[in-house]
C-alpha cells in the first residue's frame, strides 16, 4: 500500500494528531504533493484515541463527538490521499536547513529533506517534581493523562483510591473516568478560587458522582514507603500559598496530576527557534510560520488549546500558508504588524502579522487569545498604534480556561499599523 | 548454602568491594535487601569525585579519598561510567571566606593535591560566567569531578558479577550465627548462607547488622534534599561549585551532573532511616542556598527533587576494621561523603582485612579476571552529527531503533539490555538506572506506559505485576472492568448480607431493590449466555414468572 | 414539593437556577439568564441523562479495549448498572466504528456503539491487519 519513502519531501509534518493529520489533508488539497507524516506511536490521532470522551467537533463538524470519532474522520481520509505515513517514528533533531533526522526499526536511522517543516509535535504534562510536591517518591503518582492511557488504550487500573489535583477538563474527566471503573475519588483539588474546566465537566463529572470539588487548596505532601498511602491537602491564600494549620490528611492510593500542559518544544529549540514564555509555544506570523521561512507550527505545541475544533481550523490556516509558501505566492507587508496582549489578556497568537493578502476567498484573520482572569459582561478590543479601536466585540462572560477569538478584517489593515494591542474589560468600564 | 564471602549492602561500597574480591578464586555472594543495586544512598548523593583538599589525613575517610581519586579515570573508562574532571571552585564572597579557602589551600597543598589555586574575581567570572557577581575568589580544584553514581555502582556489581559474584536482591538479612567467636552463617529473609568471612556495607542499617553480631555501633543517619534540572541547563556551570563551609555546614552546591543534568543540594539534618522524603521547607533552603551562588538559576526547570541519607557514624568517620567480637566479620560502615570518592580505596582497604583471614594458598587472583564491562550501547551518547553511527546498532537488532523514552532517547533494544544485565533490572527504577527511562523532564510520563509493557513482555508476567521498585510499588492495580466486577459482586453480596441481618427495613423499598437485583442477574446472565439482554418489560415477565419478589 | 438548584451548562456563565416542581409538573424555574438555560434546567430537573462514554473489553484485537459511547443519553440513574453490565461484556475483534456493541443498555432502549475500530490481531496472508 504505502510506496517507497523517500529523502526528500516538500512537506514534512512532525505529529499525527490531530493538528498534523488536519495540515496534512488540508495541504493536499491545496495542491501540496509530496507530503510526509511522522508519528512517533503506532497509532495515528495523537492524543484523541484516548479521550474517549463527548465534546469534539461541535463546532467544526456541527455534531458532538468521541475524541476518537474525530480522529476517524481524518485518519479514514488518509489511505485516499497521496499523503505517506511513517509511523513509530521518532524525530531526533531537525536542523535550521530543515534537515530532519529520524529513527525507526525498519529504515534505522534517516535524514530527509524538507522544503517546508510543519511541527505538530503536541503538549506533554506537567510532572508533580515540577511543581515540587515534597514527601516521598512512590508508585501511584503519575499524571492525568498517562492514566487515561492506561486506562483507555492499555487496559489497566492505576489505582483504587484516587485524590486528583487540578480542576481543568482532564482532572475532571478523569475523576469520572475512574469513579465510571469502579475506583473511588476522594476529591479533585484546585488551588485557584475557580475552575478552569467546563461548567459542564464540573456537573457530569463532579457533581454526578458527589465527588467535591476543593476551591483555593492544594497537595502539600504525599506520603506512602512503597507506593502511596495518604496525602497532606492544605488550603490557600491569595498568594496561592498554603495556609498553616489548614491540612488536612486524606489517605489514597493514587495521586492524579492535572497541572497543565507544556508544549513539546525539544525540536523547536534544538532548530534555535524563538518561543513565547507565556504560550510555551513559538514565535510565529499569522501564517503560522516561525522565525526561519518554510518551519510552521500549529496545534497544541503552538498553543494549548481547549478545542481541538480550533485545533482543526489552525491546522487548516498552516496548510494554506505552506501552500502559499511552497508556490512562492506571498507578498510581505511593507511593515510588520506586532500583536500585543494588552490589558487582562495573557496571550494573542498569532504574534505577528507579516503578509498582505489578495485572495478573493480571504478576507479576516482569526486571532486567538485568552484572558488572564474571568470577566462578565466583557468588551474585546483591538486597538491599532495610533489609538484608533478597529474591532470591539461583547461577550457575556469570558474566562483563562476557554480560549476566545477575534474576527479580524483585513480591510482594516492599512500600510501603516504596526501594532495592534488586544484588551478586554467589563463592558461599563474602559474609555470610550 | 554456602560461600566463602558475604557482602552485606549493594550500594557503592559493597560493590566496589564485590569487584575487588572477584579478582580472587573465592565464592562470593552479595545481598541487598531492596530490589536492585544502589537502592539506598548511593542512588541520592552529589555524585562528585572530591579532590581531596578538605580531607583529614588523620581520618579514614580524608585517607581514602586521597587514595582514591586519581583512580577514577582508569575505573570508569573500564566499566563505561560517564566521568569528567570538571574542576571544582570554593567560592568566596568576603574576607573570612578568603581565609577559609587559604586555610584549604595549605592543607591541600600539605597531603600534595594537585594543581590547587586560589583565583580572582576575574578569572572566576570569566571561566563560570554565570556565578554570582559579587564572588571574589575562588579555591580551583581541578582533579575534582562528576561521575553518576548509581551508574558506578551498578557497573561495579555488573563487573563484579561478570566475573563471579553472586547478586541476591531483595535478601534482607535478620540474623548473624556465629560459633565459639568465629562466623558461621548469614541469614537472610530468604536464605540462610554459611561463609567465613561478612563485609557489613549495610549503609544506615550497618549499625543493626553489627549489633547482630554483638558488634556496639550507632549510625545516625543526616538528610539531604536535592533538586534537579533539566538537560536545557547542564551547561550554565562548568565546574562543580561549593560555597565556602562555615563552622556549622558544608553548604549547598551546584554541579551539572555527568549526563548533562545540574544538581543543586544538599541541605543537612537528622532523620530517620527509612525517611526519604523531600520537605517543602528544605527544598526552600536548597533553593536559596543555590541562588547564593547562581543567581540566574532557573527555579522553573526543575524535573526532579529527592533526597538521600548520610550513614554517618559518630565519629563522623568511616568504620572500615574488623568486629571485635565476631571472627571474620568486616566493617565498612560509617560511609558519608567522600563515601562515593573513596569506594575503590575503601575496596582495598577491606582487601586488607579479608587478607587477614585467609591463608595465602587460598588467595589465588583468577587469571580471567575482566577488568572491563562491554559497553552497552546507549542512543544517548549520539550527538547529531554522528547519530547514523547508531544503525550499526539496528542492524544487528531492531528493537534499537524504536525509541521509547523520547526525553532520554531511550530505545526498547536499550531496555532490553537493562532486563538482561549481568544484573537484571526488574522494576521501574532498576531500568531507569541502567537504561535512564524515565529520567527526563517528563518523568516517565510517556515512556511510563511503553517501559511497562516491555517488562511484562519480557519477564512473561502481567502488567500488573510490574513494579516501580519492588513488591507493594505495583504501577497497575487493576484490569480495567475487573474492579467493576469485583465492586458489583461485593456491592450485591453486602445488600444480601445486610436483607438477612434484617437491616432493611421497608419491605416495599426491599421489593424494588430485590426487582433491580434480579434485572441485573437476569442481564448478566444473558450477556454472559451472549444472548441479547432483555428490556424491563420482559425482566418483569420473568420474575412474576419465577414467582415473586423474593425468588432469585 | 422538591427544589433543586441547578447549575446550567449551556455557557460559562454556568448560572445557578432554581426550579421548584415534583416528579410531574414544574412550578418555576428561576435565575436563569436566557432560554436556553431554561430549557436545559427543566430536562435536567424531571429527567436528567446523560451520554456515557466508556469502553468495552476485546478479544483478538490490535488493542485490549475498544471505546464506546451511549447512541443517546441515558437516564442518569442508569449510569452504574449501565457499566456493570458492559464490564460483562466481551467483544470479538474487528470492532467497527459504529458497531452496536450491546443494543439495549439496562433497559434504556438505547445502544452502545463503538467509537473506533479496532482491527484484529491477526495477520491476512498479505501481511495486512484484518
Amino acid at each position: 500500500m504505502v510506496s517507497e519513502f523517500k529523502d526528500k519531501y516538500q512537506l514534512v509534518i512532525i505529529g499525527a494528531g490531530p493538528a498534523g493529520l488536519g495540515a496534512a489533508l488540508a495541504a493536499e488539497e491545496r495542491g501540496v504533493k509530496d507530503i510526509l507524516l511522522l508519528e512517533r506511536d503506532y497509532f495515528l490521532g495523537g492524543i484523541l484515541p484516548q479521550c474517549i470522551h463527548n465534546g469534539f467537533g461541535l463546532d467544526y463538524f456541527g455534531e458532538e463527538l468521541t475524541g476518537p470519532e474525530y480522529a476517524h474522520r481524518f485518519i479514514d481520509r488518509i489511505p485516499e490521499s497521496t499523503v505517506q505515513v511513517m509511523d513509530e517514528t521518532m524525530v531526533l533533531d531537525i536542523t535550521p536547513d530543515k534537515e530532519i533526522t529520524a529513527l525507526n526499526r525498519h529504515q534505522g536511522v534517516q535524514k530527509i529533506e524538507a522544503k517546508a517543516v510543519l511541527l505538530a509535535m503536541g503538549c506533554r504534562e506537567r510532572t508533580r517534581e515540577a511543581i515540587k510536591i515534597p514527601g516521598d517518591r512512590t508508585a501511584g503518582v503519575l499524571t492525568a493523562g498517562t492514566a487515561q492511557r492506561y486506562i483507555n488504550i492499555e487496559g489497566y487500573l492505576p489505582g483504587r483510591k484516587v485524590i486528583v489535583l487540578g480542576s481543568g477538563d482532564i482532572g475532571l474527566i478523569m475523576a469520572r473516568r475512574m469513579t465510571l471503573e469502579g475506583a473511588e475519588v476522594d476529591s479533585v483539588l484546585e488551588i485557584m478560587p475557580y475552575s478552569s474546566g467546563l461548567v459542564r465537566n464540573k456537573v457530569q463529572c463532579l457533581d454526578d458522582f458527589d465527588i467535591p470539588l476543593k476551591l483555593n487548596h492544594t497537595l502539600t505532601r504525599i506520603e506512602g514507603d512503597k507506593r502511596v498511602e495518604r496525602v497532606v491537602v492544605s488550603r490557600v491564600n491569595d498568594d496561592l500559598e498554603p495556609v498553616p494549620g489548614s491540612e488536612q490528611t486524606v489517605e489514597c492510593d493514587t495521586v492524579l496530576l492535572a497541572v497543565g500542559l507544556i508544549p513539546e518544544n525539544e525540536l523547536t529549540k534544538q532548530m534555535g527557534i524563538e518561543l513565547d514564555p507565556v504560550t510555551g509555544g513559538a514565535v510565529v506570523n499569522e501564517q503560522r510560520e516561525t522565525e526561519i521561512n518554510g518551519v510552521f507550527a500549529c496545534g497544541n505545541v503552538l498553543q494549548v488549546h481547549d478545542l481541538v475544533d480550533y485545533v482543526t481550523e489552525e491546522s487548516e490556516i498552516a496548510a494554506r500558508a505552506v501552500s502559499e509558501y511552497l508556490s512562492r505566492r506571498r507578498k510581505k507587508r511593507r511593515k510588520k504588524i506586532k500583536l500585543t496582549a494588552g490589558e487582562q489578556i495573557t496571550y494573542v497568537v498569532p504574534h505577528r502579522i507579516d503578509y498582505v493578502y489578495q485572495d478573493k476567498d480571504k478576507k479576516t484573520l482569526k486571532l486567538f487569545l485568552r484572558s488572564s482572569v474571568p470577566v462578565e459582561e466583557a468588551e474585546l478590543k483591538v486597538v491599532d498604534d495610533r489609538g484608533q479601536e478597529l474591532i470591539s466585540s461583547r461577550k457575556k462572560i469570558v474566562t483563562p480556561g476557554e480560549m476566545e477569538t477575534i474576527i479580524l478584517p483585513l480591510q482594516f489593515l492599512d500600510e501603516d499599523i504596526e501594532e495592534l494591542t488586544v484588551s478586554v474589560t467589563k463592558a461599563s468600564q474602559g474609555a470610550d | 548454602m554456602k560461600a566463602d564471602i558475604v557482602i552485606i549492602g549493594g550500594g557503592v561500597t559493597g560493590t566496589a568491594v564485590a569487584r575487588k574480591l572477584t579478582e580472587y578464586e573465592l565464592d562470593i555472594i552479595l545481598v541487598e535487601k531492596e530490589a536492585d543495586l544502589a537502592s539506598g544512598t548511593s542512588k541520592a548523593n552529589s555524585g562528585i569525585v572530591h579532590a581531596g583538599y578538605n580531607a583529614d589525613p588523620e581520618t579514614m575517610k580524608g585517607q581514602l579519598n586521597i587514595q582514591a581519586n586519581p583512580l577514577f579515570d582508569k575505573l570508569c573508562s573500564d566499566l563505561n561510567v560517564p566521568f569528567q574532571r570538571t574542576g571544582s571552585l570554593v567560592v568566596g564572597f568576603n574576607q573570612q571566606d578568603l581565609e577559609t579557602i587559604k586555610q584549604k589551600k595549605e592543607n591541600g597543598d600539605k597531603i600534595g593535591i594537585p594543581g590547587l589555586e586560589i583565583i580572582g574575581r576575574r578569572r572566576l567570572q570569566k571561566i563560570e560566567p554565570h556565578i554570582n557577581d559579587r564572588a571574589r575568589w575562588a579555591l580551583y580544584a581541578p582533579s575534582a569531578g562528576i561521575v553518576s553514581p548509581h551508574e558506578l555502582t551498578i557497573a561495579l556489581g555488573e563487573n563484579a558479577a561478570q566475573n563471579g559474584l553472586q547478586v541476591m536482591l531483595e535478601n534482607k538479612v535478620e540474623d548473624i550465627e556465629t560459633e565459639k567467636g568465629a562466623l558461621k552463617a548469614v541469614v537472610t529473609n530468604r536464605e540462610r548462607i554459611e561463609c567465613d568471612v561478612v563485609i557489613n556495607a549495610a549503609g544506615v542499617y550497618a549499625d543493626s547488622i553489627a549489633r547482630m553480631a554483638g558488634d556496639e555501633m550507632v549510625i545516625r543517619p543526616r538528610k539531604g534534599e536535592y533538586f534537579i534540572f533539566d538537560r536545557e541547563y547542564g551547561d550554565l556551570i562548568n565546574h562543580v561549585l561549593f560555597p565556602t563551609p562555615t563552622e556549622t555546614s558544608k553548604g549547598i552546591l551546584v554541579t551539572a551532573t555527568a549526563h548533562g543534568n545540574l544538581l543543586v543540594g544538599p541541605n543537612a539534618y537528622p532523620a530517620g532511616k527509612e525517611d526519604l522524603a523531600t520537605t517543602s521547607g528544605g527544598l526552600v533552603e536548597i533553593m536559596k542556598g543555590a541562588v547564593k551562588l547562581i543567581p540566574d538559576l532557573p527555579r522553573g526547570g526543575v524535573i526532579s527533587s529527592f533526597a538521600g541519607l548520610r550513614a554517618a557514624a559518630p565519629s563522623e568517620d568511616f568504620i572500615i576494621s574488623p568486629s571485635p567480637s565476631v571472627w571474620g566479620f568486616i566493617h565498612a560502615a560509617g560511609i558519608q561523603s567522600p563515601g562515593l570518592t573513596a569506594a575503590p580505596a575503601t575496596a582495598e582497604r577491606v582487601e586488607q582485612l579479608v587478607k587477614g583471614y585467609y591463608p595465602s594458598e587460598r588467595l589465588v587472583k583468577k587469571d580471567d579476571f575482566q577488568e572491563t564491562l562491554p559497553e552497552k550501547p546507549h542512543l544517548y551518547d549520539y550527538d547529531e552529527g554522528d547519530l547514523e553511527d547508531w544503525n550499526e546498532y539496528i542492524d544487528r537488532r531492531e528493537d534499537y531503533g524504536e525509541v521509547v523514552c523520547r526525553c532520554e532517547h531511550v530505545t526498547r533494544g536499550e531496555i532490553i539490555d537493562a532486563l538482561h544485565s549481568p544484573v537484571p533490572a526488574q522494576t521501574l527504577d532498576a531500568i531507569k538506572r541502567r537504561a535512564r527511562a524515565g529520567m527526563g523532564r517528563c518523568q516517565g510520563g510517556f515512556c511510563g506506559p511503553r517501559v511497562v509493557e516491555i517488562i511484562a513482555e519480557e519477564l512473561g508476567i502481567s502488567p500488573r505485576e510490574v513494579t516501580k521498585k519492588g513488591p507493594g510499588s505495583e504501577i497497575l492495580q487493576e484490569k480495567t472492568k475487573d474492579l467493576r466486577l469485583k465492586k458489583k459482586t461485593a456491592d450485591k453480596e453486602n445488600r444480601d448480607n445486610q436483607r438477612q441481618e434484617g437491616k432493611y427495613k421497608d419491605p416495599a423499598q426491599d421489593a424494588a431493590k430485590n426487582a433491580e437485583q434480579d434485572a441485573e442477574q437476569a442481564t448478566e446472565q444473558a450477556a454472559e449466555q451472549d444472548t441479547e439482554p432483555k428490556t424491563e418489560k420482559q425482566l418483569q415477565q420473568v420474575k412474576i414468572e419465577s414467582g415473586g419478589a423474593d425468588g432469585e | 414539593m422538591e427544589k433543586k438548584e441547578i447549575i446550567c451548562i449551556s455557557c460559562p456563565l454556568g448560572c445557578r437556577v432554581e426550579v421548584r416542581g415534583d416528579g410531574e409538573n414544574i412550578e418555576s424555574i428561576e435565575g436563569n439568564q436566557c432560554p436556553q438555560g431554561r430549557e436545559y434546567a427543566r430536562e435536567e430537573f424531571m429527567n436528567p441523562t446523560r451520554i456515557l462514554p466508556t469502553t468495552v473489553r476485546v478479544s483478538g484485537g490490535e488493542l485490549p479495549l475498544v471505546s464506546v459511547k451511549t447512541e443517546a443519553p441515558i437516564p442518569r440513574d442508569k449510569i452504574f448498572s449501565a457499566m456493570d453490565q458492559i464490564a460483562q461484556v466481551t467483544v470479538e475483534a474487528p470492532v467497527k466504528l459504529g458497531e452496536v456493541i450491546i443494543e439495549d443498555l439496562v433497559g434504556t432502549g438505547v445502544s452502545l456503539v463503538a467509537t473506533r475500530r479496532v482491527l484484529s490481531d491477526k495477520k491476512a496472508a498479505d501481511g495486512e491487519k484484518v
